[in-house]
């Protein structure tokens, strides 16, 4: 006999911009599909009876009172039917802006999408949003179904003209929905067979397209990405249990737990019933597994095979969406989850926000907004394991936490190893960045001078400044001047007291250095009034090379020290 | 049994993988949790998944909310699995309503909210619980279908669910202000096919009032003077199985509570209810 166990099951987003029909095609799908429980159908005739107004296939999905009251689906609803060829779960995600967070996390969980258009009103501002958020989830397989054609008297130019402007713009994404499918969800044109008023559509009807979406199998075949998830030592066994979110993994391989670079051999994989006991496991099992050598391992760390490790790091650059209430900010600390890892971390750099609706990007944002997607660099506080999601999309994405809630999430693109951040200063509204903390090395090992950037950070007023470090050592007491801005930063005990203008600075004869640590030629204040005075005489307002070499002296407070070569340990960033 | 090498994992498979991530996110992650057991099908089916996950280990209390009008053979076969599976079990009732007299007469959704609701919110309170695993489906009813794997609620058990956070990529809620606690639904996704292809495979023991005699069986276990019986010649699980893929009532219709008004379910669950 045939039962549930034998039959693939598919998860199907329905997304698109508000009134643009999803309900309505998703309570087709059911009733034509015969899968709606006699309870149901009655429950919303009832409903529908009550507040006197007549009986739609949309009413089908909203069971909630609030979603009546406003029309509108406001969290995500699954629902199962099935076709001759497989089992589909379907998910429900709302169209309207505020409820994106429901939107996307339904579509996080989609093996596939259609995405819905209103043939009357064309792409609208959710359509494009839609749009985007898939390729940011990486769901490749999309249809786009461009419903109402009714209202459009079924007209082939219109149809054609809103799949040439929406591949447009979806292409831009690398989104290539696989199929476009002109549709009237109210009268049930082109959902179980071919619409007669449609001769012109060459392609199939819904349900017979959706069986044509192939389900991926490819993780299995991806190098072994096992995250511990926790270790127990219920009885005499110490079993390290997670799932394995790529890859295959058998008894007496040899595996590298990362970050600590332990290398251990799997002795067994343990069971409860007989039935489940096995010597091989793949993607997508939750399993535990013991040890030869029984080193403290911990949640978070992966276990992969010698070969192909994941990439260990602490920075690097991601797309994500936002949906906190607060906006995401540079140098505030968050919490960042990927796979069982959950580390401290900041944004160091917003490269830019993006309209999502217009693919328009702002360049040089302060902030991320609710609802916005964006290119930013992080920064975790330890080094993690990761992927870019390219290679493998279980590894390669994470989610932000803000307070108690998880307020974005993105996939990695790659590493910001050589990006050319700066720790700042900070007093209230004035941010001066500094590279006066930067190491120099003369690196034996390639006859080359490099530059070590000091671990990355942001200093507020009255915090410590490490004056001395291994190439570089400033007096206690010194004044730091941004040339640019025109601001100076006051240092006494080696704390940072305040930032102020230039113009309204006394000078008392203290140590003047420039951001990047060299020595200000001035010892006076005769001296000092002409070096504010060259500064101020810049016409480019931008330091030349002569300025420079009149007023700056680099080795002042600096040398460069030998180094046999430099080492993962020893750096954070160089270039 | 001979080993064997890696299969290709079918849908139950997958469920099943699930549901134990799912189970221990929560162990992980709550040091005071428990799992709430109806002694139906799901949840037994849940406990099943636990000792999966845990490899033979049931590392959490068990709860049951005795509202003391629950079929007898319900109770029998609750104290014989415990028993079994030496589980850690607490009985709670909420003595004080009962002792008042409450009982479905008051009226279904007053005695549900009062002996099941209040009694759970009463056990949180007590147990102070951090986490609480519980067995719902997502197929079940239209309020279920709109929950987050982790659900947080209040300290008085309510559930704000016109704002609920982001859940994706598995990274559940796990933050959240003391004196709240999260609902775990790791068998959300299931649904009432899969809860008996999985009892057949796994030959999981489930009471037997499952099973049709005399031409009746239930199909959803509950309080003795709310839950009806339907009409059913099923005696094994592949007759269940066969049953349930052709019809076409739904799985809660012998559950009297749930038609009390279009919202009955929603009403209770947003102040706490299962």
């Amino acid at each position: 006999m045939s039962t549930k166990a034998d039959r693939e099951v598919l998860n199907i987003v329905v997304v698109g911009h508000v009134d643009h029909g999803k309900s309505t095609v998703i309570g087709r799908l059911l009733f034509d599909t015969h899968s709606l429980p006699n309870g149901a159908v009655e429950k919303v005739k009832r409903i529908a009876r009550e507040k006197g107004k007549p009986f739609e296939y949309a009413y089908l999905l909203d069971a909630f009172e609030e979603e009546q009251k406003q029309g509108i689906t406001i969290d995500t609803t699954q629902l199962q039917f099935r076709t001759a060829a497989r089992d589909y779960v379907i998910i429900d995600a709302p169209g309207h802006k505020e409820f994106l967070k429901n939107m996307i996390s339904g579509a996080a969980n989609a093996e596939a999408a259609l995405l819905i258009i209103d043939a009357n009103e064309g792409i609208q501002e959710q359509s494009r949003r839609h749009g985007y958020i898939l390729s940011l989830l990486g769901i490749q397989k999309v249809y786009v179904l461009v419903n109402k054609m009714d209202l459009i008297d079924y007209s082939a130019e219109k149809f054609n003209y809103i799949r040439q402007e929406m591949n447009a713009f979806l292409h831009d994404l690398q989104v290539y929905p696989l199929k476009y499918i002109p549709i009237s969800g109210f009268y049930g044109e082109n959902i179980t067979v071919l619409s007669d008023k449609m001769p012109w559509y060459q392609g199939q009807p819904l349900l017979k397209a959706i069986d044509l979406f192939e389900k991926d199998n490819s993780l299995e075949g991806k190098p072994l990405r096992f995250p511990i998830q926790d270790v127990y030592k219920f009885d005499h066994r110490r079993i390290i249990a997670g799932r394995i979110e790529a890859g295959t993994l058998q008894v007496g391989d040899k595996i590298l737990i990362s970050p600590s670079q332990k290398v251990t051999t799997v002795k067994s994989i343990e069971h409860w019933v007989d039935k489940d006991k096995q010597d091989k496991v793949t993607a997508g099992m939750s399993v535990g597994i013991t040890v030869a050598d029984e080193f403290f391992n911990q949640r978070g760390e992966f276990i992969s095979h010698l070969e192909n490790p994941p990439l260990v790091t602490d920075t690097f650059k991601v797309n994500l969406f936002w949906l906190g209430k607060k906006e995401l900010v540079k140098h505030k600390e968050y919490i960042l989850k990927l796979a069982t890892q959950e580390v401290s971390c900041e944004i160091v750099d917003i490269t830019q926000v993006i309209d999502a609706t217009t693919l328009a990007s702002i360049e040089q944002a302060k902030q991320v907004k609710l609802n916005d997607v964006a290119e930013v660099i992080i920064k975790t506080k330890q080094k993690i394991c990761l992927d870019a999601f390219k290679n493998n999309q279980h590894t390669g994405r994470f989610v932000i936490v803000d307070g108690y809630d998880v307020c974005g999430g993105g996939i990695v693109s790659g590493l910001a190893e050589q990006i050319q951040s700066k720790s700042t200063l900070n007093d209230q509204e004035k941010h001066i960045e500094i590279s006066c903390f930067d190491e120099y090395y003369y690196v034996l090992a390639e006859n080359t001078v490099k530059k070590v950037f000091g671990k990355l950070r942001a200093f507020k007023t009255d915090d410590i400044l490490p004056v001395t470090g291994q190439t570089y050592e400033y007096p206690t007491d010194f004044s730091i001047i941004d040339l640019q801005h025109k601001w100076i930063a006051w240092v006494k005990n080696a704390k940072l007291r305040k930032i102020v203008d230039l113009a309204a600075y006394r000078y008392l004869g203290e140590t003047l250095i420039e951001t990047s640590g060299a020595g200000i030629k001035v010892q006076s204040e005769t001296e000092f009034q002409k070096f504010i005075q060259a500064l101020d005489s810049i016409e480019t307002g931008v330091v030349n090379a002569k300025f420079s070499n009149q007023w700056l002296q680099f080795g002042k407070f600096k040398t460069v020290r030998y180094i046999e070569n430099l080492t993962a340990e020893n750096l954070e960033y160089y270039i | 049994m001979e080993s064997k090498g890696a299969v290709k994992m079918d849908h139950l498979d997958r469920l099943e993988a699930q549901s134990i991530y799912i189970l221990r996110e929560a162990y992980k992650k709550f040091g005071k949790l428990g799992m709430l057991w109806s002694i139906g099908k799901d949840s037994t089916v849940l406990l099943w998944l636990a000792k999966k996950a845990f490899f033979g280990h049931c590392p959490f209390p068990f709860i049951h909310v005795d509202t003391k009008y629950k079929i007898p053979e319900m109770i029998a076969f609750r104290d014989q699995m415990a028993k079994e599976y030496g589980l850690d079990l607490i009985v709670h009732s909420n003595e004080a309503a009962l002792k008042a007299g409450m009982g479905p007469e008051k009226g279904r959704l007053v005695c549900c909210k009062a002996l099941k609701t209040d009694g759970l919110q009463q056990v949180v309170t007590q147990y102070e619980f951090e986490g609480l695993i519980l067995g719902i489906r997502r197929d079940e009813e239209g309020s279920r279908s709109k929950e987050r794997v982790f659900s947080e609620r209040n300290k008085d058990s309510e559930w704000d669910y016109t704002n609920q956070p982001p859940e994706l990529w598995d990274q559940f809620k796990t933050d959240f202000p003391k004196g709240n606690h999260i609902r775990v639904h790791p068998i959300l996704h299931w649904n009432e096919l899969d809860i008996w292809a999985y009892i057949e495979r796994e030959q999981i023991p489930v009471v037997d009032l499952y099973f049709a005699k005399n031409g009746k069986r239930y199909r959803s276990l509950g309080c003795a003077p709310c839950t009806g019986q339907i009409d059913s010649e099923a005696i094994t699980i592949s007759e269940i199985i066969k049953e349930l893929q052709n019809t076409k009532v739904s799985e809660r219709a012998g559950r009297a509570q749930d038609q009390e008004d279009s919202y009955a379910m929603q009403k209770l669950r947003k102040d706490g209810y299962m």
